[in-house]
């Protein structure tokens, strides 16, 4: 069982967000990078069913500048066999179709009889890159998985669909699948994890090796939303605050 | 046809999510034609007769009888070729996200998902929400999805329209993926989505033995209890209350909102709500910006003393 595992190094969540002076993304020099949180959960899934078929290699893929080399560097830590690092600069990765084709091209030779994602990057949130590779490579694809069972050449996996509603789908290997958050306990890597993964191999493609021409989708600005409700704020003591909500049911919203 | 709305069955009628994505592309502007895939096509068309579109595509295919992501985007990648549309829209649904992007993949047309404007260009949110970016797109087609209550279904314009059968041309080899039937893992009583009234609790209420208090203020309310994701991962209350993008869609007349912070993933299956009442201690809630009324204090002190006033 070969698996890859797309990851990608996003802002994380308490870092500040400021904006470029040109406005079209934000100044990444004064943001701190983490994994992107769902991509955790794609390699423990990873490991997982390496773990449950007794051998296998999980390999980590990554596209971005050289900072991208410590998410690698972390799945190798917590037990990934090597990393492929596809060297991007400049203008932040917006659109998914030549960011597929791009990792496409250098997956192909690979042969992988998985490759699992993310449900979503917390940057740009655009959900569908491991799709898109799926479709491109000829594989079949689900997504959403809270559960996978790997049974001879098909992989049987739990997708959640709305509402409480979930569906069992068989798709022939290979396959693209994309992993719903929450369906494992993403482990900690060892300290011997993070000493080996020095030793593991990362294989570097540069820019020219992998890139594609034609962008045609981008991010012409970014801006910090304005809301548009009006809010009563009610602060004070509790009693006023009380009175004050009886108010509202009784003569605003009138459900009393 | 500029406009082509993929329309979704939602167990034998009209996903919510799809006539907002009509009244989206009403707002856009342009001839529109929806597209109906399967057993019911011909049941969702006729959900559409009243409404101001061009005509409804039906196509029923053995092969897409029942949704599959193998069959659905073969299907959508003939019509788009036939049919010429400038821009392919629909919900960004679960099942949107599954077989939309293979559609962008076949086509080479891009894919820009979880829009929730089109005033200032195609606005989608970025950066966990924090903020929001004007996307744009060079390619002569694009396929967008608009974010669960981004448009209101109340604004679809009513009219008329005619149906057409589509010829597709599938084969049993496209289908390579086997579904299994669709399942509810905790099946519960409780219908959210009717629900006028919700009291809605989120880790804010600390511990389990709290959950009391947030259904006996909905019992003095005569509303029906929902929580987070989080409060429903405690086990603290069943799966079938979870409101949020992996739960129900809610849109009440109030939303009384307890201890919930507004993470994203909770906020798009509630922001349609008529009214939002929150109660969070924390002033920066995320929670706050949505609501209507916005009460800065402690649930526990305030939430008791209001089951009282409201029984007197």
């Amino acid at each position: 069982m070969k698996i890859a595992v797309l990851v990608k190094q996003v802002p994380g969540s308490e870092t500040a967000l400021p904006i470029l002076g040109n406005h079209n993304w934000i100044d990444e020099e004064q943001v701190s990078f983490v994994m992107n949180p769902p991509d955790n959960f794609a390699i423990e899934e990873a490991l997982l069913i390496k773990e449950r078929a007794g051998d296998g290699e999980v390999v980590v893929v990554s596209m971005g500048p050289a900072r991208v080399q410590k998410v690698i560097r972390e799945g190798l830590a917590k037990g990934a066999d090597r990393g492929i690092h596809l060297e991007e600069d400049g203008q932040i990765e917006t659109d998914p179709l030549s960011v597929a084709k791009s990792i496409s091209s250098i997956l192909k030779e690979e042969n992988f009889d998985l490759i699992l994602s993310g449900l979503q990057s917390d940057d740009t949130g655009m959900g569908q890159t491991g799709i898109l590779i799926g479709e491109m490579l000829g594989m079949s694809t689900g997504t959403l998985a809270m559960e996978t069972d790997v049974q001879g050449n098909v992989i049987r996996v739990k997708r959640e669909l709305e509402s409480g509603w979930f569906q069992w789908v068989i798709l022939p290997l290979p396959a693209s699948i994309s992993i719903q958050s929450g369906l494992n306990t993403p482990r900690y890597p060892s300290l011997r994890g993070i000493m080996g993964a020095k030793k593991k191999e990362i294989k570097v493609v540069s820019s020219s090796g992998h890139q594609t021409d034609s962008i045609l989708q981008s991010i012409d600005k970014v801006f910090v939303s304005q809301t548009s409700k009006q809010t009563e704020v009610i602060e004070g003591d509790a009693d006023a605050a009380v009175m004050r909500i009886v108010e509202i049911l009784k003569s605003d919203i009138k459900v009393l | 046809m500029d406009i082509l709305v993929v329309l979704e069955d939602n167990r034998g009628s009209l996903h919510r999510m799809s006539k907002e994505a009509i009244a989206g592309a009403q707002k856009m502007g342009g001839s529109i034609s929806a597209l109906a895939i399967g057993s019911n096509a011909d049941t969702l068309a006729g959900e559409l007769s009243g409404v101001d579109i061009t005509e409804v595509i039906t196509i029923n295919h053995d092969l897409v009888s029942s949704y599959n992501a193998d069959g659905y985007s073969e299907v959508v990648k003939q019509v788009i070729e036939s049919e010429s549309p400038k821009t392919i829209v629909a919900g960004h649904s679960y099942q949107t996200r599954d077989f939309m992007p293979r559609v962008s993949a076949k086509l080479d047309i891009p894919f820009i998902p979880d829009i929730i404007s089109m005033d200032d260009g195609i606005v989608k949110q970025v950066l966990n929400a924090k903020l929001n970016a004007s996307c744009s797109s060079t390619a002569e087609q694009m396929i967008l999805s608009f974010q669960s209550a981004a448009f209101s279904e109340e604004n679809m314009a009513s009219g008329s329209c005619t149906s057409r059968s589509f010829d597709s041309n599938l084969d049993s080899a496209t289908v390579r993926a086997e579904s299994e039937e669709p399942f509810q893992e905790a099946v519960g009583g409780v219908d959210l989505e009717s629900a006028e009234l919700l009291v809605s609790i989120g880790r804010g209420i600390e511990k389990e033995e709290n959950i009391q208090l947030a259904f006996d203020l909905a019992k003095a309310l005569g509303a029906e209890v929902s929580a987070s994701r989080p409060v429903v991962d405690s086990g603290w209350v069943e799966p079938f209350r979870q409101v949020g993008s992996s739960g129900q869609n809610v849109s009440p007349k109030l939303y009384f909102s307890l201890g919930i912070s507004g993470a994203i993933q909770h906020v798009v299956g509630m922001k349609g709500s008529k009214n939002i009442l929150a109660i969070n201690k924390d002033q920066d809630a995320p929670i706050f910006e949505i609501a209507d009324y916005a009460v800065v204090g402690d649930l526990l002190e305030i939430v008791p003393k209001l089951i009282e006033a409201l029984h007197n």
